[in-house]
């Protein structure tokens, strides 16, 4: 015991003697960590959202496309400029507008013949930022709404649909072609319209709004609990944190490979302790390190950013100590595969973030591919993420914790098994 | 104190031990002599534990050393060629680290770390952290590592490469102190001045087999030298294992 005490001590000094390394493992995923939280926490409860820059050139001119240019005015996701065509045109270029939408000259007359019949079809022309892929979608969505509804309600009720109206109708009613139940049928909707259009003036704000959305939609995120808002910063440091603790972990792999290299390991083997002794403290200090460095984040996350641990202490600690302990015999396989430190530093370096990644720890999973979230579930960092998130901003009580810890105390003997049977005992 | 029998060891085709034996006596000094290569290294190596020889035996007092966890690896002192030290921390902390790893504690520790410190003249930098050392100060801290557990055997490895006649002269009293308290001390060098100064006894090997194992006289005996002058440890030396370059 007193042999295992003396290596832990020995690292804990060491640890904290190299102020790199102690900035590298609390401050650097703190100011990381915070840096994500705050791009990730969504808009909270009462928070706008962010708002997406859009030009909108209306070379029409007609109440169709006055009416569309007015409802993407009105939208709250939206920020509308009705710059010229060339400097929309320069402002997506340059990316400081996402979508620029141009409505060409007589759009509304040929969307309103479109709406009714198999008429040619007009185009809006959206120039995008093809690195805003996901804000053109956003816009495309958006537009349709307010497209659909600028027509229908021009069509129902407005000058253009009155005029479309008495047009259409003598033509239908002359038509030799057209089937007589079909003729029938469209010129009962027509006078209909006709008769409708009597009643009210084209120019009453109170006539039909047109084809609107025909639901509302109640928002309800679910959190810990009820009226608790997302907190970002929470996931944000459960996988900074453990980034980072990987990082320390690999860097005591990496330590043990200098220590070999300077000789210190003949003093090590020399002395009448066991292999198992060795790693033994090797693990342990490594987990006391990587522990202090989850903590120390989350420390910091509690109280700054009000991260909360809504759902079971116990089951974070749990989580928190396998993840450690996971973490520290990933260092010593580091230790028992690497071949020297500068080869073991950049295949470590690699190894770490394809774990954190992997694991969710930068963005969710649930933007990768089936297959590729399939395969996250072997990544030690990702059940690590996914406890720690269930200990904290989604309130799972301590069941939610048993699975992830237990997966990770999994990773650590496999890990150790690993360590064990490849580590170089014999010293020349 | 120490007996070597039949030492063997080979890393795949290649035989580093052939067949090495000899013994150290209490308060003795023993010279482990040899070319580049000639497997000094790996039968220090075998003698404390770090690689398993694949015959032959090693005896501390009587008592055959095996496995890592073997009480008899106490009575071991070793003293790497490596500066086998923690730069970062204290000479102190070194010391308390590598005496608790053979069981020292508490008041224990203290005594043996202030003893050592004494013994190597660095009492008054024990505070200060190894990094601020000169070469010759961190061997000195090597040697006083490798005494702390106050082993009844110490091997020690090339102990004064890269150091000032000064702190070269300082170890070698150290040598003579400790070989007065009854040590039995196993001593690995290239320079032969240090052997003629310090042996008692000269082990030669090359190509992993001992080739002498005598008193300085006898050895210088064994060389005739023209014009009928005394032999030197360096001709007895060339004699014994070629002029030939090695590794």
């Amino acid at each position: 015991m007193t042999a295992l005490l003396a290596m832990v001590r020995k690292d804990l000094q060491l640890f904290f003697s190299d102020r790199r390394a102690v900035i590298m493992s609390f401050l650097v995923p703190i100011a990381i960590a915070s840096f994500f939280g705050s791009i990730f926490s969504g808009p909270g409860n009462n928070a706008e959202p962010a708002k997406i820059n859009i030009a909108v050139i209306d070379r029409d001119g007609t109440d169709i496309s006055r009416g569309i240019v007015s409802g993407l005015s009105g939208d709250r996701n939206l920020r509308v400029a009705t710059p010229s065509e060339e400097a929309a045109r320069a402002q997506v270029k340059n990316g400081k507008t996402s979508v620029a939408v141009v409505i060409p000259p007589g759009f509304g007359e040929a969307s309103g013949r479109a709406f009714f019949g198999n008429a040619s079809k007009p185009e809006l022309e959206l120039v995008y930022d093809p690195s805003r892929s996901v804000e053109f979608a956003m816009v495309r969505g958006i537009l349709t709404e307010y497209v659909m509804q600028a027509v229908s309600r021009e069509m129902f009720g407005g000058r253009q649909g009155r005029q479309y109206v008495d047009q259409v109708l003598p033509q239908i009613q002359s038509s030799s072609t057209m089937p007589d139940d079909q003729k029938r049928a469209l010129i009962l909707l027509l006078q209909s319209a006709q008769q409708l259009n009597g009643r009210t003036s084209p120019d009453n704000a109170s006539r039909a709004p047109g084809i609107t959305m025909p639901y509302s939609v109640k928002e309800a995120a679910m959190t810990s609990g009820d009226r608790v808002a997302y907190n970002g910063y929470a996931h944000s440091f459960a996988g900074m944190g453990i980034q980072f603790l990987l990082f320390a972990a690999a860097n005591l792999g990496i330590e043990m490979l200098l220590e070999r290299q300077r000789g210190m390991w003949k003093r090590l083997r020399s002395a009448p302790i066991s292999r198992m002794l060795l790693l033994a403290g090797k693990t342990l200090s490594g987990t006391i390190i990587a522990l202090m460095t989850l903590l120390v984040s989350f420390g910091f996350a509690m109280i700054v950013f009000k991260v909360r641990i809504a759902g079971s202490l116990a089951g974070f600690l749990a989580v928190s100590i396998a993840c450690s302990l996971m973490a520290a015999t990933f260092g010593l396989l580091v230790a028992a595969l690497g071949r020297t430190p500068a080869s073991a530093r950049g295949v470590t370096t690699l190894a770490v973030l394809m774990m954190v990644m992997l694991g969710g720890a930068w963005v969710p999973t649930f933007i990768f591919p089936a297959w590729l979230q399939q395969l996250t579930l072997v990544v030690p960092a990702r059940w690590a993420v996914d406890g720690l998130d269930a200990m904290t901003w989604r309130g799972i009580g301590l069941a939610g914790a048993i699975v992830p810890t237990l997966v990770q105390l999994g990773f650590a003997v496999a890990f150790l098994a690993v360590a064990m049977s490849r580590f170089r005992w014999e010293e020349v | 104190m120490l007996t070597v029998k039949n030492l063997r060891k080979s890393f795949g085709t290649l035989v580093a031990v052939a067949d090495v034996s000899f013994s150290i006596e209490c308060g003795q000094l023993v010279g482990l002599l040899g070319p580049n290569g000639a497997g000094k290294t790996t039968t220090v190596s075998m003698l404390t534990g770090l690689i398993v020889p694949d015959r032959g035996e090693v005896m501390i007092g009587g008592h055959r050393l095996d496995g890592d966890i073997d009480p008899a690896k106490r009575r071991i002192g070793l003293v790497p060629q490596d500066l086998a030290l923690y730069d970062e921390l204290t000479a102190r902390d070194n010391l308390r680290f590598f005496g608790a790893l053979y069981g020292l504690s508490g008041a224990a520790l203290d005594g043996a770390i202030q003893k050592a410190l004494q013994l190597v003249e660095l009492s008054d930098r024990e505070r200060d952290r190894v990094r601020t050392f000169s070469g010759g100060m961190k061997r000195r801290l090597n040697l006083a590592a490798g005494l702390l557990h106050d082993p009844d055997i110490l091997l020690l490895d090339e102990p004064t490469v890269g150091v000032d006649p000064q702190s070269r002269n300082a170890i070698f009293d150290n040598l003579e102190t400790l070989k007065h308290r009854g040590k039995a001390l196993l001593y690995t060098t290239h320079y032969m001045e240090e052997a003629e100064r310090l042996a008692d006894r000269i082990v030669v090997i090359d190509h992993g087999s001992v080739i002498a194992d005598d008193t300085l006289a006898g050895l210088t005996n064994r060389v005739a030298v023209a014009g009928g002058g005394a032999a030197t440890l360096e001709s007895v030396f060339l004699s014994l294992t070629g002029r030939s370059l090695r590794d």
